[in-house]
C-alpha cells in the first residue's frame, strides 16, 4: 500500500474491491456498498436499454442505427474472447458471421421463410457449418490455427465469385425487420443474454475446463478429459454466437454479400480484445463499442479515419496493455482518502 | 492379486527420424507392484512413459492394460481406464488457484464415474486431495495461483492431478527433479501410503537411492533398449549398470 506524505495529510490507498467481493452479506449492510457493487453492473445495462430509445426519440435516425451495428459487433467480440479463452486464436470469425447470412438471406430469398425462422435456423446451421469446417483444424495451436481461419472466409468469397454460387457478387435480397424497434432491442437483449451467460458459462466448471485447454491442452489431457471434443463444443458455441449475429446483420441490412465475409469482421474482434482486454467479455464488449462508435463518429474525417483509428489503436495496444476494462476495474477497486498525520 | 498382471509391454519401439528413442522394451506389472525405471538422461524414459500413456503412437508393440490392447487408445481413453500420469515438464494453469487446478481431473469421465465428484461439491474434493498430497488445509496455500507456488508444491500438487482421477495404475515421471530432500522425503511418504492401499506405481526417475529402498523391481533403460530388469540391489550392483552411468572400463586404457 504506497502512502505519501503530502503536509498533515497523507494520502491512503486501499483496495476496497477485496473487502467488498469477499464480503457479501456486509455489502447489504448500507446503500453505499450496495451501489458500489450494483452500479457498474447496471448502469451499463441501463444505458444500452435506453440509447435506442432516446436517439429515436431525439430524431438521431444515423447514431440509432450505429446502435444496432454496436450490439451486432459486441455479440461478435465475444464469441472471438470466447475462442481464444480456450485456445482457438480465431482470424476468421468473419466466416461464421458469414455462414449465418448467407443460410439466413438464402432461405429468406429463396424460399421465402419469415424472420422468425430464419434466424434460429440460421444460427444453428452457421454453428454446424462453421465446426464442420474446423474441424480439422482442431489439433493446430497458435498461429497455425489462426493462418487456416483466416484462409477459409477468403476461400469461400473467391469460390463464391467464381461460381455465382447464391448470387455471386451481387449477393442475395433478405427482408428487412418490420420496424427499428425490433431489430434494436432484439440485437440488445441478444447482446444482454450473450454477455450473462457466457459469464457464467465460464465460470462453472465446464468453463474451467475450456480456459486450461486455452493454457496447456497437454495437462489437460493428462487428466483425463477429451480436449477435442471440448474444443468441438466450444466452438460450437463461438460459432452458433457469431452465426446469429450474421443474421441479424443480415436483416437489418437486407442484404447478405461477399462483404459479410470481409476482413473487417475478422478483425474487429480482435482488435476489440486487445483494446477493451480479455479473458471475461465485459473488455471485449468494452472495446467492441469504443471501435464501433470511433469508426462512426471519425467517418467525417475521410481518409485520414483509417490513419486516426490505428493510432488510437497502436495507442491503447502499447499504454494500456492490460485492457481497458481490466484497467477501469483495478481503478474502481482502489480509491485513495485522505489520511490525517497525527 | 489376481494372477494377471495390470500392464503388458511387448516389443516397444519408437524412432524419431533416423534416432530410436525406445528400442524394442517387454516388462510386466503385477497388481500392486512398484517398478522403477533408471538409465542415464536420453535413455527413453519419458518417451517410453508417453507410449504407454497413449501420448505417443509406438511403431511397433504393443501395450496391454489388464489383458486389454490399449496400444491404439487416445490418452483420455486410456485415462478412464484407470491409468494416470504425471507430466516431467511441471504444468500448472498458472492463473487458476491451486485448487482449481485438480478439478480439471474431477471433470473427467473417470472421475465422474466415482460418487461424490458432482457439480457444487467438487471444490471440497478437489481439496481433499491437496491435503493428501501435504498441502496445508487450513492456511491460504490451495487458494493461491499456481503459479506462484514453491516448486515442490508445484510437483505435489502435479501428484494431486493425477490421484484425482482415482487411478488403478500411477505413472510418476521425474516427480523428484528440483525438489528438497525435506520435500523429496515427504513426498516418499505419500507414495508408501499410496502403495499400501494396494496401487500399482510405475516411477521414473534419476534418484536411484529413494528407488531402491521402495521399489519391487527396478529395470534400467539405456539408448532405449532394457539392459536389466530385476531386484533393485541387483541392479544397480550389475555391471550394466555401472557401464551406463559411468562408461564401460575398458574403453579407458
Amino acid at each position: 500500500m504506497p502512502k505519501e506524505d503530502t503536509g498533515q495529510f497523507r494520502r491512503e490507498r486501499i483496495d476496497r474491491g477485496i473487502y467488498a467481493r469477499s464480503s457479501d452479506i456486509f455489502a447489504l449492510s448500507s446503500w453505499r456498498e450496495m451501489n458500489y457493487l450494483l452500479l457498474p453492473r447496471i448502469l451499463p445495462v441501463v444505458i444500452l436499454l435506453a440509447m435506442p430509445l432516446a436517439l429515436e426519440l431525439a430524431g438521431n435516425e444515423y447514431w440509432a442505427k450505429v446502435m444496432v451495428i454496436l450490439a451486432i459487433m459486441g455479440i461478435m467480440a465475444m464469441s472471438w474472447d470466447l475462442l481464444r479463452m480456450a485456445g482457438m486464436f480465431s482470424l476468421g470469425q468473419g466466416l461464421f458471421f458469414g455462414l449465418g447470412s448467407y443460410v439466413a438471406a438464402s432461405l429468406n430469398h429463396y424460399l421465402e421463410w419469415p424472420i422468425i425462422l430464419t434466424i434460429p435456423i440460421g444460427t444453428i446451421a452457421g454453428a454446424i457449418l462453421g465446426t464442420v469446417l474446423l474441424l480439422g483444424t482442431l489439433k493446430l495451436r497458435g498461429i497455425y490455427f489462426a493462418m487456416v481461419t483466416l484462409a477459409f472466409p477468403l476461400l469461400l468469397v473467391r469460390a463464391i465469385q467464381a461460381t455465382n454460387f447464391m448470387g455471386g457478387t451481387e449477393g442475395v435480397k433478405a427482408a428487412a425487420f418490420p420496424d427499428y424497434w425490433t431489430i434494436a432491442y432484439l440485437a440488445i437483449a441478444a447482446l444482454l443474454v450473450c454477455f450473462f451467460g457466457l459469464r457464467r458459462l465460464m465460470n462453472s466448471d465446464w468453463g474451467l475446463v475450456a480456459r486450461a485447454i486455452g493454457q496447456d491442452d497437454i495437462a489437460v489431457t493428462a487428466s483425463g478429459i477429451d480436449v477435442t471434443w471440448r474444443k468441438i463444443q466450444v466452438l460450437f458455441i463461438a460459432s452458433g454466437i457469431a452465426a446469429f449475429a450474421g443474421t441479424l446483420m443480415t436483416h437489418f441490412l437486407m442484404y447478405a454479400g461477399l462483404s459479410n465475409f470481409s476482413l473487417e469482421y475478422s478483425i474487429l474482434p480482435v482488435a476489440s480484445v486487445v483494446i477493451g482486454g480479455s479473458g471475461n467479455f465485459a473488455g471485449a464488449l468494452l472495446g467492441s463499442s469504443l471501435l464501433t462508435l470511433a469508426t462512426e463518429a471519425l467517418r467525417a474525417l475521410g481518409a485520414l479515419r483509417i490513419a486516426i483509428y490505428s493510432l488510437l489503436m497502436v495507442f491503447f495496444a502499447l499504454m494500456v496493455r492490460e485492457g481497458i476494462f481490466p484497467y477501469l476495474e483495478r481503478r474502481y477497486h482502489q480509491f485513495e482518502r485522505k489520511v490525517k498525520v497525527d | 492379486m489376481s494372477a494377471e498382471p495390470i500392464l503388458k509391454v511387448t516389443g516397444l519401439s519408437k524412432h524419431f527420424g533416423g534416432v530410436t528413442a525406445v528400442d524394442n522394451v517387454s516388462f510386466e506389472l503385477k497388481e500392486g507392484e512398484f517398478l522403477g525405471i533408471i538409465g542415464p538422461n536420453g535413455a527413453g524414459k519419458t518417451t517410453l512413459l508417453n507410449l504407454i500413456t497413449g501420448f505417443l503412437k509406438p511403431d511397433s508393440g504393443k501395450v496391454y492394460y489388464r489383458g486389454k490392447n490399449i496400444t491404439a487408445l487416445k490418452p483420455h481413453k486410456i485415462c478412464e481406464l484407470g491409468m494416470a500420469r504425471t507430466l516431467q515438464m511441471v504444468r500448472p494453469f498458472y492463473n487458476l488457484p491451486a485448487f482449481k487446478n485438480v478439478i480439471i481431473p474431477l471433470c473427467s469421465p473417470r472421475s465422474l464415474k466415482f460418487s461424490g465428484s458432482q457439480y457444487g461439491e467438487r471444490d471440497d474434493i478437489a481439496l481433499d486431495y491437496l491435503e493428501e498430497v501435504g498441502f496445508e488445509r487450513d492456511s491460504s496455500v490451495p487458494y493461491k495461483p499456481a503459479g506462484v507456488l514453491p516448486h515442490g508444491y508445484v510437483k505435489r500438487l502435479e501428484l494431486a492431478r493425477a490421484l484425482a482421477m482415482q487411478p488403478d495404475l500411477l505413472l510418476l515421471d521425474e516427480l523428484f527433479s528440483g525438489m528438497s530432500m525435506s520435500e523429496v522425503a515427504s513426498t516418499m511418504f505419500i507414495i508408501e501410503r499410496l502403495r499400501a492401499k494396494g496401487m500399482s506405481i510405475i516411477m521414473v526417475e534419476h534418484r536411484v537411492k529413494e528407488l531402491v529402498r521402495v521399489a519391487d523391481r527396478l529395470l534400467l533403460l539405456n539408448f532405449g533398449a532394457k539392459i536389466v530388469e530385476g531386484k533393485p540391489i541387483d541392479v544397480i550392483s550389475s555391471r550394466e549398470a555401472v557401464e551406463a552411468y559411468l562408461g564401460s572400463s575398458q574403453e579407458v586404457e
